[in-house]
């Protein structure tokens, strides 16, 4: 009606091409989307990334080992330490490393606190992209608690770079475990908080049920994994199906979705969170029974002790070639995949021989996910798109790479 | 889980002669060669043969070695998890070989194959829309190629002339340096400024 013309009958009506991003709060980081619009519906939807994209498998061809570990941390840097996991795995499966008990239950024990994190700031967010402010708020004073956990383990509040081939950098102190376990008791009631605030709130389920609809053959098709698969009603779980590090010894359950749509991922994400507090209580029910004991292997991998470099010409030198030339790894390929809070996380490794890695490739969930978007997005209405994009938890660092 | 391993190897040998290569099991992971022409067909067998059902495409990839007579090698990952295996199919291609895309078997390649074409240039016949993903708008080159130096050709950078953001060559104000760490009667040859002229003498 806007040329005027008051005849009835049908209207030339042209489609719409909207860009959806870069700077778009909703887009969680930098995704620029070109959408298709045939009114309010999209019709087409084409995400445009690598506006984040800073070499990292280029760069890390020309490092070491040791100086690749930091990459990981800005990958995914919701929940840092799950990818240094990933590369460290991969490292130990080719050099044959055998990580001390204590050190595999530290990394449980960061591996899932890393997964709260992720689903804390996912789940917040989420809401905040279908204008449920507070629960946002309360998420971030409990990732602001987890932050300051990583900060006493490793000095570091985000790119902790805590993990290493072997083991971990360094024991905790007893003080901090003792804090962890004061905190799981203390998060379930700002869990349940966030419960009442969401999931029978009206707006949230009209803008979540129903919406983004993953089906099973859709999610083996495209590849997608962790909870965008689960939801769908796949019971898959690396920590389960293809156990690493010590989940074999954890009790816990895996939460599955039964109709695959947005608001089935909320539940998960907040069930997968009271079972990662689980896992935390017998970590470090664990750690308790091994205290003491050492949390890297003594070897060419790792530094020697300080102490050791007072008095050993050995050790002083192994200290000065191990943080120069680095280790070097024997030369072969490894694909090392953990169970990351958004899904599969893998390094694909080619190691030649020499202290650097040939090839690195590293392959992040929310890019398969992501991949999917024009296929999940098309028939839906543009203020979903929002929403699909919060339950998909994409994290340009891992994504653009 | 080796047994397993070699249990399919044995059955992808016999049952795909003509497309694989060779196999082999290292480190707790099966390898198979194939002949590039055969990817999508032993993709495909792959998928539905019921006793692989790799049914998800988790990665593709390449790797550059720029001194061997097939330079590419390309790469895809695969996962049962109907049998909890995983499987590498590799492909050798020389530089300008096309491969064909897999896009139509398992949608996840779509992407994949994508970074593939922008990282090493690699080719995919029957792609629906064979862009660069990671790359910048209008970038030359394939990043990920051994012959391409890591710190680029271009760099973007803000001109208050002319009020917008410009590309001009890369200008390092120290030369990128590629420390070589290697003990000096394992690794390079260290030649310093004026040693020629021993030679000379």
């Amino acid at each position: 009606m806007m040329d005027g013309s008051n005849t009835p009958g049908p209207k030339s009506v042209r489609n719409f091409s909207l860009n959806f991003g870069p700077q778009h709060p909703s887009a969680h980081g930098v995704l620029r989307m070109v959408l298709e619009l045939d009114g309010e519906i999209v019709e087409r939807a084409d995400p445009h990334v690598g506006l984040l994209h800073r070499g990292t498998e280029k760069l890390m061809e020309s490092r070491t080992y040791l100086q690749n570990i930091p990459y990981f941390d800005r990958l995914d840097y919701v929940a840092p330490m799950n990818q240094e996991h990933a590369f460290c795995l991969a490292i130990e499966k080719l050099t044959g490393a055998e990580v001390p008990r204590r050190g595999s239950l530290i990394r449980v024990l960061f591996c899932e606190i890393g997964r709260i994190q992720n689903h804390l700031l996912n789940v917040g967010s989420q809401g905040m992209d279908v204008g449920a402010m507070t629960p946002n708020v309360w998420a971030f004073e409990e990732r602001e608690k987890l932050m300051i956990f990583y900060e006493r383990a490793c000095g570091a509040r985000l790119h902790a770079n805590y993990f290493r081939p072997g083991g971990v950098h360094q024991d905790l102190p007893q003080k901090l475990i003792e804090d962890i376990e004061a905190w799981t008791h203390t998060f379930p009631q700002v869990l349940d908080d966030m419960a009442n605030l969401l999931t029978e709130n009206r707006i949230f389920k009209q803008r979540n049920v129903d919406i983004g609809i993953v089906t099973e053959q859709m999610a083996l098709d495209f590849a997608m994994t962790g909870v965008m698969l689960r939801s769908s009603g796949v019971a898959w779980d690396l920590r389960r199906a293809q156990p690493y590090e010590c989940y074999d010894e954890f009790e816990f359950q895996i939460p599955i979705g039964k109709n695959g749509d947005c608001y089935d991922r909320y539940l998960m994400r907040m069930a997968e969170m009271r079972e990662s507090i689980k896992i935390i209580q017998q970590a470090v029910v664990k750690l308790n029974e091994c205290i003491g004991g050492d949390v890297m292997q003594r070897g060419k991998l790792s530094p020697p002790k300080r102490s050791e470099m007072k008095t050993s010409m050995e050790a002083l030198i192994h200290h000065f070639k191990l943080y120069s030339e680095g280790f070097h790894v024997p030369a072969g390929e490894i694909y090392a995949a953990v169970e990351a809070p958004k899904g599969e996380f893998a390094v694909f490794l080619v190691a030649d021989g020499s202290n650097r890695p040939y090839k690195v490739k590293i392959r992040a969930p929310g890019y398969a996910h992501l991949a999917a978007m024009d296929h999940m997005g098309t028939g839906h209405q543009l203020a979903d798109i929002a929403a699909l994009i919060g339950s998909m938890d994409v994290v340009f660092g891992e994504i653009d790479r | 889980m080796s047994d397993a391993l070699n249990e399919l190897k044995s059955l992808i040998e016999m049952k795909q002669e003509d497309a694989v290569r060779h196999c082999n099991v290292a480190n707790g992971e099966l390898t198979v060669h194939v002949v590039p022409a055969a990817i999508p067909a032993f993709v495909e067998f792959l998928r539905v043969d019921p006793n692989c059902l790799f049914t998800q495409m988790m990665d593709i990839t390449g790797a550059d070695y720029p001194e061997r007579p097939k330079r590419f090698e390309l790469i895809y990952h695969f996962l049962s998890m109907r049998h909890n295996m995983r499987i590498r199919v590799k492909a050798d291609l020389v530089d300008g070989e096309i491969a064909p895309s897999i896009t139509s078997i398992h949608s996840s390649a779509n992407w994949f194959e994508r970074e593939t074409f922008d990282m090493y240039g690699i080719l995919f016949s029957g792609h629906p829309d064979l862009r660069r993903l990671l790359t910048d708008y209008g970038f030359t080159g394939h990043p990920l190629r051994k012959d391409f130096p890591t710190s680029g050709y271009l760099e973007m950078y803000y001109d208050e002339t002319e009020k917008r953001c410009v590309y001009r060559p890369v200008s390092l104000v120290q030369e990128y340096r590629q420390f070589d760490f290697m003990s000096p009667w394992e690794g390079a040859e260290y030649i310093l400024p004026g040693d020629e002229k021993v030679e000379a003498k």
